[in-house]
């Protein structure tokens, strides 16, 4: 057999270890194996890759390989849980920039021929590859930034906004169809490079940190997209096939997301959520009296006669980190016959799915963990609810004032307990910017402090009595 | 002309199987689907080992070690935190 053919069958498998693999991490008690099969199926298309005749020489490969697995493992083995949407963020991002490398790359091999014939295919997704592969490239680090806290989380609005990302994206488009034109003329595809990545910072900037979910899966999306388009750059099937399952897969978690929200995606894209809120921020008197704060010691007699509790975990809960603590105080009720279980948004933490591998790190078992739907109906029964650094998710706005930023966003019913514990710094608004009448509800308690620090004196309180 | 449309046709199949097998993904595992498959984006190291080992010129050479440098963080560093992850969750089925 040629070594074409065998080179060919070779990608044949990766992408079939790919399909299966991501089948397979669909499903809880395969997903180890599915990450398993992914990365095998990425090892017999690098070595086989390897063995083409078109590869002259392996010490930049080498070089290249080794400094990047080194720069992979560290940040891999190092990264902190409550971290995990940056990495992913980040690893997207340098996902999208090798595809502007290597279609650039692409395009230096191919010019001579364009002297005497342009091939069509190649030099579209070339320019294609430019253009997302950019995009996701800065869009990426600009959401790195804003969930590091590097730039500021709020969505940067100024007049004209959406215009100066028509402009840019018109440039962007105006420059690849161009350069489509004149494929000798290699200035272009750097420019080209540089307005698209212009044009994902552009994208990224004005988008507020509440919906860093729905940026993260949709860029996910994009990196896909930007390795198909390589594929057509180089007529390789297990890149257009392994792109456009992972441009498939980003989509449908952007759906789940955007659902959980309640919102649209073009709303999420260019509606800058919680910067129209700046105008109507809340003028004090909103909370003033009408807040009862609560001790550890309070809640901790309240817990005393509790038969079942539900735990709310949000964001702020992850900044504190403290998952950890919030594990402790879970064993002890349950220890003392108490019936916990912990009520998850869809849009909990800053990734979809985050708040569950943040409460898995800290070995909370995963049949405690109640989804929105399942847990809803069933609040008027539970005694105490303690919300940990959650706000929005838990704002009955949503479902009284149609003018809210968040009106029509799924919430959890905690209003309907019995008592609502809400452990929470201050009275700021959550990443809506609206003020939360959940803390003035009759049933309420406010216990301020920092997530991690109020659960061990939970803890401690409990431990007494 | 004929190449492109088969590329095509691939591209096509590939987004329904995608959009097939990811239907009814559960909420625990959207974070590990999502950097798993972030893993598999960094496919693009096949282009990136092309270019880094074609030895056409020395911009070539520079443009393929940069995309193999990135391109594999992206593989190596997406499959071992997912794997890092899956971990967590899988310890608590032990002590049922």
């Amino acid at each position: 057999m040629e070594l074409i053919s065998i080179l060919n069958l070779a990608y044949l498998v990766a992408s079939i270890l790919f399909i299966v693999g991501i089948k397979q991490l669909a499903h809880p008690k395969t997903a180890t194996r599915g990450n398993f099969l992914g990365a095998l199926g990425m090892l017999i298309a690098v070595v086989a890759t390897l063995f083409d005749r078109a590869i002259l020489s392996y010490e930049w490969i080498a070089v290249g390989v080794l400094i990047g697995s080194f720069i992979g493992i560290i940040l891999a083995v190092k990264i902190q849980m409550t971290a995990m949407p940056q990495l992913v963020a980040v690893l997207n991002g340098f996902g999208g920039i090798a595809s502007v490398f290597v279609a650039g790359a692409a395009l230096q091999l191919s010019i001579p021929k364009y002297a005497y014939a342009v091939n069509y295919q190649e030099i579209v997704s070339i320019v294609f590859s430019a253009i997302v592969g950019g995009i996701t490239f800065s869009g990426s680090f600009i959401a790195f930034g804003k969930l590091q806290g590097f730039i500021t989380e709020k969505a940067v609005r100024y007049p004209g906004d959406q215009l100066v990302k028509i402009l840019v994206g018109l440039t962007a488009v105006g420059l690849g169809v161009y350069g489509c034109l004149e494929p000798t003329d290699e200035s272009i595809y750097w420019i080209l490079s540089g307005v698209s990545l212009l044009l994902g910072i552009f994208l990224v900037i004005p988008i507020g940190g509440a919906d860093m979910p729905v940026v993260i899966s949709l860029l996910n999306s994009y990196s896909g997209i930007a390795a198909s388009a390589t594929g057509f750059v180089l007529n390789n099937n297990v890149l257009i096939i392994s792109g456009s399952l992972v441009g498939a897969s980003g989509i449908i978690l952007t759906q789940i997301m955007c659902k959980a929200m309640n919102r649209s995606l073009t709303n999420v894209l260019f509606g800058g959520f919680g910067a129209a809120a700046t105008e109507m921020k809340d003028d004090g008197d909103f909370y003033s009296g009408k807040v009862k704060s609560t001790s550890a010691e309070e809640v901790a007699m309240l817990l005393d006669v509790a038969r079942s509790v539900v735990i709310v975990p949000g964001y702020g809960m992850a900044v504190a980190q403290a998952q950890h603590a919030v594990r402790d105080l879970y064993q002890l009720l349950t220890a003392r016959g108490i019936d916990v279980t912990f009520a998850i948004h869809p849009v909990a933490g800053r990734m979809p799915g985050h708040m569950n591998v943040l409460l898995a790190e800290a070995d909370i078992p995963y049949d405690r963990l109640k989804e929105m739907d399942e847990i809803n109906s069933t609040f008027e029964n539970v005694d105490v609810v303690i919300v940990n650094g959650a706000n929005d998710v838990t704002n009955p706005l949503a479902k009284t004032d149609p003018k809210s930023p968040i009106a029509g966003m799924p919430i959890l019913d905690v209003g309907n307990a019995k008592t609502v514990v809400v452990i929470k710094r201050s009275l700021s608004a959550g990443f809506a910017g609206v003020p939360n009448p959940l803390f003035i509800a009759d049933n309420c308690l406010m216990l301020f402090g920092d997530g991690k620090k109020a659960t061990q004196e939970m803890i401690a309180a409990l431990k007494e009595s | 002309m004929e190449i492109f449309v088969t590329a095509v046709t691939i591209f096509v199949l590939a987004i329904f199987v995608g959009f097939e097998i990811i239907t009814k993904i559960p909420p625990i595992l959207h974070t590990p689907l999502m950097s798993g498959s972030n893993a598999i984006s960094g496919i693009t190291l096949i282009g990136a080992l092309y270019a880094a080992g074609i030895q056409e010129s020395n911009l070539t050479k520079i443009l393929g070690l940069l995309s193999v440098i990135f391109a594999t963080i992206n593989v190596v560093g997406g499959f071992l935190v997912t794997h890092r992850m899956l971990g967590m969750f899988k310890k608590k089925d032990a002590p049922k």
